[in-house]
């Protein structure tokens, strides 16, 4: 009897395993078609029924693509934002942070509030009016436009808020103050290095966030010169709908960075993901 | 004291600016009628607000996007937590399952909505070709705008399934390992553990996860305009949806006043959501208490 049911089981969780498989593929399958198309000659890619591997591997479509826009420049543009973000958000959230957690002054609880408050309202909802201030400041088609709601984030702040006012103790700070240290030299020598497990999630997602950012360049950028990956995509989309092979190199390129992110840092962008979305 | 402020200072000015400020002035705006560019800027009370009630894509797109909000949340939930409980316990291949669900999470929206546009394609699209194998018509995925809402909602939830799966993995991780011990002691099965014990625990986090997912999916947009509009066997008119909406009478049509009245509502929808959340949890931490 016992070993029966124990047969019954394992079953079951072979049962399990199978879906569960199944269901990876149709996780990965959508990259690994991109992945695969965009090494296809143009002849493989519209015929049926599909191969899924191409005969020759080509590098055609990514040379094509890089020929037909310059998405060498939306690239470098991609990354430029990203990384202007991650330092600007990884230093606002460490300064807000800290002083949120660690100092006493009047409008501390509103402001904080405020912050916390406001964190749920999409950015879709106010993008018009923060269009109408960049058009009166003159930042349209600007780097500095595209990048300017990105340089703070609410999460961030909230998150160092937690990290400093639960892992790091006042003594220290105050032991430094009895050695005559300024505020600024305990932020940067203090509490900056203890921090860094805290400092890098708020990062990342700075990167990931900044990386994919569309609706804004869409609606601040019409200067080609602009354009992230994501933009340049979709217009490239419209202008060559039909040379799918180029789009899939170009969505290649645009997906690699965030992959190889993520194989680096799965561990901790998984973790991070989870206890930041639980306390937040 | 001087420092906070110092220190304050221009993370505080760039949040008012980017953020409060233009929040308040989407509610102003919302009350005026206005293109942009013109000096005029007539105040038109409620006139915006009532031309949406009768405006019939802001309905339809009102609709759409709340049949896709729920959709796609209720699949996404329903799929993720089974899988979660399957993936809490101790396996070998449970790290590999959690990196390949997760994956999508991570990923840029543009590229994989591309992606998902070429599967959904109607000539040559692998979707349609393994419909064929086992003998099915092919599918109008994205050019019939009633089947492209389901197709963004398969889309939807293959996106944002591995970020549920890990929430409800934390929570799972949290319970204490005793209540379950002291429950199969008593000679609960499985399934008694998992609805009588795990659940109830895991409510908080089901209902946090519920309401940040119809609030994100209130927002959908960038795979609407890659995937329905324009070229490569897009449909006449896209799958009319909220922000989408919002941003063709905003920066089509120039109709500031008007769109920031629909960017109320979403505001409102998402504030409604919020408020709901906090009170069940309230109701929660009090029953707890």
């Amino acid at each position: 009897m016992g070993h029966r049911r124990s047969l019954g089981r394992r079953l079951g969780l072979y049962a399990c395993h199978g879906v569960l498989m199944l269901g990876a593929l149709v996780m990965v399958m959508p990259m690994l078609w991109m992945l695969v198309t965009a090494f296809k000659s143009a002849a493989e890619i519209a015929i049926l029924p599909p191969v899924f591997l191409p005969k020759d591997w080509s590098v055609a479509n990514f040379s094509g693509a890089f020929e037909t826009a310059p998405f060498g420049r939306f690239f470098l543009n991609s990354a430029f934002i990203a990384l202007v973000s991650t330092a600007s958000v990884m230093a606002t959230s460490l300064v807000a942070g800290t002083v949120f957690a660690k100092y006493q002054f009047p409008g501390r609880k509103l402001l904080f509030g405020l912050v916390l408050a406001t964190a749920i309202v999409p950015f879709e909802a106010y993008m018009i009016p923060l269009y109408v201030q960049l058009v009166g400041l003159e930042w349209v088609n600007t780097y500095q436009g595209i990048i300017l709601p990105y340089l703070f984030m609410a999460f961030g702040i909230f998150l160092m808020r937690q990290h400093v006012s639960s892992s790091i103790p006042t003594e220290l700070m105050e032991a430094g103050r009895v050695d005559g240290a300024g505020e600024w030299w305990i932020l940067a020598r203090v509490i900056a290095p203890l921090s860094g497990n805290a400092l890098a999630a708020v990062g990342i997602f700075a990167f990931i966030q900044g990386w994919g950012i569309f609706i804004w360049p869409l609606l601040i950028a019409n200067d080609q010169l602009l354009f992230n990956m994501e933009l340049g995509l979709t217009q490239f989309q419209f202008a060559f709908s039909a040379d799918i092979g180029k789009l899939m190199a170009g969505s290649v390129v645009s997906v690699v960075p965030m992959l190889i992110v993520f194989l680096l840092l799965r561990r901790r962008i998984i973790e991070n993901m989870a206890l930041t979305g639980l306390k937040g | 004291m001087l420092f906070c402020y110092v220190a304050l200072l221009p993370v505080v000015a760039l949040f008012f600016y980017v953020r409060i400020i233009p929040i308040g002035f989407s509610f102003l705006l919302s009350f005026y009628k206005w293109n942009l560019i013109s000096p005029r800027r007539p105040f038109v009370g409620w006139d915006n607000y009532l031309g949406l009630m009768e405006d019939e894509n802001f309905l339809l797109a009102l609709k759409n996007t709340t049949i896709y909000s729920f959709s796609t949340v209720a699949l996404a939930t329903m799929i993720a937590l089974p899988l979660a409980v399957f993936l809490s316990r101790k396996s070998r291949l449970s790290a590999f399952y959690q990196t390949v669900y997760f994956l999508p999470v991570i990923t840029p929206m543009v590229p994989v909505a591309i992606a998902w546009k070429w599967i959904y394609d109607y000539n040559y699209g692998i979707l349609n070709y393994g419909l064929s194998l086992v003998g099915l018509p092919s599918v109008p995925w994205l050019t019939d705008p009633d089947i492209a809402l389901w197709a963004l909602v398969i889309m939807g939830v293959w996106k944002v399934l591995g970020y549920n799966m890990v929430l409800f993995l934390v929570g799972i991780r949290n319970i204490p390992a005793e209540y379950l011990e002291a429950a199969s002691i008593d000679g609960a099965s499985d399934w008694q553990r998992f609805w009588r014990i795990s659940f109830p625990l895991l409510r908080p986090i089901l209902l946090y996860v519920i309401v940040t997912s119809t609030i994100n999916a209130f927002n959908v947009f960038t795979q609407v305009y890659v995937m329905t509009l324009g070229s490569q066997s897009a449909p006449g008119q896209a799958v009319r949806m909220l922000v989408f909406d919002i941003y063709t009478n905003g920066f089509q049509f120039f109709r500031m006043g008007y769109a920031s009245a629909e960017a109320v509502i979403l505001t409102l929808i998402v504030l409604g959501l919020t408020v709901i959340q906090f009170s069940l949890a309230r109701d929660d931490n009090v029953k707890a208490g």
